[in-house]
């Protein structure tokens, strides 16, 4: 039980952190407005969770220019992709045993 | 309470994933529409070929003349823009009313990984026409319309998967019934469009409807 709690990732707590992993999970990359039109929520709340997942080491970013226009790309890390789907497990481990116990 | 919040959070993880990764606006009634379209293809392209002599060798297209042969390649691209046409409409629909983005990454990349095994396809057919092979057009269109279908089905209804594998088999076993091949294709193209059409309306369109 101990372990499934310490496998529960603070850093992906939260619903607009738990979005950018996904999407960025099933894809190589994503641009900053798609993942705001698929999240739905604003520049600035946007941007502070990625900082927050980029601290981590969970997140790439990358800057080039399409068309002469700035363009930032995010990808996932491979530890990211690692500790997001040791995220996953324990919480449908989680789940599991609380539906044993009921 | 926590149980709850993981079982959303799990729900909300599926359905981002799903959805930006996969297409899902495509209508199921295009796929219908599409067969029938096939279907009345094929039944002209059948009386076409009824009016040629019996004794003609149709699998050898010297022997079919070139009048028939531009004949058959028009009601061909008939059916192709009338299908396409009708899905591009049909889909922008459903994908107004639910309001999904119908121009988006995930439709581009359905549209490249679908059109580009198809467009190798189509050209390999046209070098099937060009050496007078005409026998092997039909289960060759059914073979690389299922690798299309087998391909794309990775960025929309993974169900598009079961289609793709019933035209590939359905193909592979035309190779061996040359003579045969228009029925081949009616079925392949037109009653399996219908069948996956009606079962992916009811699946997922109906009810949003």
């Amino acid at each position: 039980m101990k372990n499934i709690i310490s496998n529960i990732n603070k850093a992906f707590d939260h619903r607009v952190r738990l979005g950018i992993m996904s999407v960025l999970m099933v894809n190589d990359f994503a641009d900053f407005n798609s993942l705001k039109e698929l999240l739905g929520v604003t520049d600035g709340n946007i941007a502070s969770h990625i900082k927050a997942l980029e601290k981590e080491g969970y997140v790439t970013v990358e800057k080039s220019f399409i068309d002469r226009k700035p363009n930032t790309r995010y990808s996932a890390t491979s530890s990211g992709r690692k500790d997001f789907k040791k995220h996953i497990d324990a919480i449908e481990n989680l789940l599991n045993q609380k539906n044993q116990k009921l | 309470m926590e149980n709850e919040k993981y079982i959303k959070d799990l729900s909300d993880i599926k359905q981002m994933m799903n959805r930006s990764s996969r297409f899902i606006s495509l209508s199921g009634l295009a796929g219908v529409f599409a067969g029938f379209y096939a279907i009345i293809g094929a039944v002209i392209a059948k009386d076409l070929l009824s009016e040629q002599d019996s004794d003609v060798d149709m699998l050898i297209a010297d022997s079919m003349n070139r009048e028939l042969i531009m004949q058959l390649l028009f009601v061909a691209i008939a059916v192709l823009v009338l299908a396409i046409g009708t899905a591009v409409f049909l889909t922008t629909r459903k994908a107004k009313n639910s309001e999904e983005k119908i121009w988006d990454s995930t439709s581009k990349r359905l549209l490249i990984n679908f059109f580009a095994p198809l467009t190798a396809g189509g050209i390999f057919c046209l070098v099937l026409l060009q050496y007078g092979l005409v026998g092997l057009i039909a289960p060759c269109m059914l073979i690389f319309y299922g690798l299309a279908l087998i391909h794309a089905s990775k960025y929309t209804f993974s169900d598009l998967r079961s289609l793709g594998y019933s035209n590939l088999i359905l193909g592979l076993i035309a190779t061996q019934f040359l003579s045969y091949g228009l029925y081949f294709w009616a079925v392949g193209f037109g009653l399996f469009h219908i069948v996956y059409g009606i079962w992916m309306y009811n699946k997922y369109d109906r009810k949003n409807a």
